[in-house]
């Protein structure tokens, strides 16, 4: 029997050992580069190191093509953090996805994020077919049978060490049909999920709501939930991101707030007028994670700052999540 | 039935482009109902490369002639002489009329005038809609008669994904998401339970991913032999 299923874990990664430990648990996000540069992850990494208990490694995200998740990945291991490995459906079968995550838990990967994946019309390969041989839930049972199991989807068995991921998938409270919303998570949790990431949440209310019927259903208990919140950069971003996003729901408090940022600041100070969005942007942010840390069945956050992992050492600070917990 | 779009012409004549004598066959079945390659738009299309072809300076001959069917051999054998008159075939039938021609007219040189679309019906005057992509292992009976392989951009069995909003679909606000029709309708028939189940991989093979696919009918072999 393999260490961690001997001492009751499943993966044994830190993230899992945080959040059985009870304590609120933090990710973060990484974008990799659109290159082959080693050395942007190592920075990267040094923003992050301490901050959080694993760090989200997105998969060519908004169908955009990047650094592997895995690849990245390995690099980040190599700088002490945890990474967890995000897996779209988008561009590998069931053959592919399963041999990638051999890999991965090989390179010393243990967490997994299971997705279906932005749609490939909005990234840089419009042109491209897609793969979608299976779902997200479906990819959730069958990462999960390769280790509980220790088989392969097709059945066959993994004689020699079978990968043992802490598996995680998303939830979108904001997506519709808002009612089926919490049913989709129930989904999830029944093929097996570990952990949930949230989209990103700015309308705490409606989070709430679904919540309620979360905890009605008893997912709570069942599924490690970690609410997903971002600093917004500008009252553009955020206007942007009310009108255009499809599954996100910013109310225009934020957008408001972001606007009065600059109340009484001079339109030629540029560098107070960036600076001030941005302090508010982390305010907001920081703000978010108190109101949710007192919904019930919220045991952490996932922070998403990509292409802005400065912000993430001032939101951890002022939510007062530091210093990061070291389980045994 | 089969939807598709004529090719633009500049496209055509480029295809035609070493041939003098040109045949345009239509075709009398899908393609007529979707006015792409019918009577009509085979004489249109005729006419249009013999007046372009003539403007261009240098006019070709340009017959035309529309079967019922392309798809079935007794038909395509009825117009034997005039296809064995020409150099080139422009056939406005679907794909498969293509290629039923130059199956059986296998000297004859035979191009497509339209581009095949999908499998799909027109939902109002002047608008066709794909509904099924022929996965040969039809879930209907799971998703309200609404097909999320042909409807749903990610062939999602257990939607919606996370993009779905205000009822479409993430990749286009003039694309109905198939997953909240799929919710919709069998909400309104208290029949949410199909969707509650997880639903297993599909099986792929049924569909092009198994390779080209052919049925044999055994029952229907053994009858034609013995009216023989
Ligand atoms: S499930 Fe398959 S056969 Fe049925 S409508 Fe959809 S694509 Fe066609
Ligand atoms: S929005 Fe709906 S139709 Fe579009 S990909 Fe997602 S589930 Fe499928």
């Amino acid at each position: 029997m393999s260490e961690a299923s001997s001492n009751g874990y499943k993966s044994g990664s830190r993230l899992e050992r945080v959040l059985r430990a009870g304590h609120f648990a933090v990710t973060g996000e990484l974008g990799p580069p659109q290159g082959a540069e080693a050395n942007v992850i190592r920075e990267k990494a040094k923003l992050l190191k301490g901050l959080v208990d694993a760090v989200n490694i997105t998969d060519n995200q908004t169908a955009i093509v990047r650094m592997s998740s895995i690849g990245a990945g390995t690099l980040l291991v190599q700088e002490g953090l945890e990474p967890i490995i995000q897996m779209t459906c988008r561009d590998r079968n069931r053959l592919a996805i399963q041999s990638d995550l051999l890999g991965a838990y090989a390179l010393g990967m243990r967490n997994l994020l299971c997705l279906t994946g932005d749609h490939q019309s909005f990234g840089n390969h419009p042109t491209a077919k897609n793969v979608h041989d299976i779902d997200s839930i479906q990819l959730v049972k069958m990462v999960v049978d390769m280790r509980d199991k220790a088989c392969f989807q097709c059945g066959d068995e993994i004689k020699e060490t079978p990968p043992r991921f802490f598996v995680g998938a998303a939830a979108n409270p904001f997506g519709d049909p808002f009612e089926f919303r919490p049913y989709r998570l129930a989904k999830k949790v029944k093929a097996g999920a570990d952990f949930i990431q949230t989209q990103l949440i700015y309308n705490v209310e409606r989070f709430a709501k679904f919540m309620e019927k979360v905890r009605e259903l008893g997912l709570h208990q069942q599924v490690y939930i970690l609410a997903g919140v971002g600093p917004v950069k500008s009252p553009g971003m955020a206007r942007y991101m009310r009108d255009q996003v499809a599954g996100l729901d910013v109310p225009d408090e934020i957008v408001d707030r972001m606007t009065r940022a600059t109340d009484g600041i001079d339109e030629s100070d540029k560098k107070g007028r960036r600076d001030a969005w941005r302090n508010e942007g982390i305010q907001i942010t920081i703000d978010l994670i108190q109101q949710i840390r007192e919904i019930e069945g919220v045991v952490g956050v996932h922070i998403m700052a990509i292409e802005w992992e400065e912000a993430i050492r001032p939101i951890v600070e002022g939510a007062g999540l530091l210093p990061r917990p070291e389980p045994a | 039935m089969i939807v598709a779009e004529q090719k633009p012409l500049e496209e055509i004549k480029s295809l035609i482009a070493d041939a003098e004598k040109v045949l345009v066959v239509g075709c009398g079945t899908c393609v007529t109902v979707c006015f792409a390659g019918g009577e009509k738009e085979a004489g249109i299309l005729a006419s249009s490369l013999r007046m372009s072809t003539k403007l261009d300076g240098a006019p070709k001959e340009v017959t035309q002639v529309t079967v019922q069917r392309q798809c079935e051999w007794e038909y395509i054998d009825a117009i034997k002489d005039q296809i064995n008159d020409v150099d080139i075939v422009v056939s406005l039938g679907c794909g498969i009329g293509v290629q039923a021609i130059a199956e059986r007219y296998p000297k004859a040189v035979v191009v497509p005038g339209l581009n095949t679309s999908f499998l799909g019906l027109p939902t109002e005057q002047g608008v066709w809609e794909e509904r099924c992509v022929a996965c040969g292992e039809c879930i209907l009976g799971l998703t309200g008669g609404i097909c999320p392989i042909a409807r749903c951009a990610k062939q999602l069995l257990n939607g919606p994904c996370g993009g779905s909003q205000n009822g479409v679909c993430e990749i286009n606000p003039d694309t109905p998401c198939a997953w909240q029709l799929i919710y919709d309708k069998l909400a309104s028939q208290n029949r949410l339970h199909l969707i509650m189940d997880i639903q297993p991989p599909k099986n792929w093979s049924t569909s092009r991913d198994g390779g080209p696919r052919k049925i044999t009918r055994e029952d229907l072999r053994l009858a034609a032999e013995a009216s023989e």
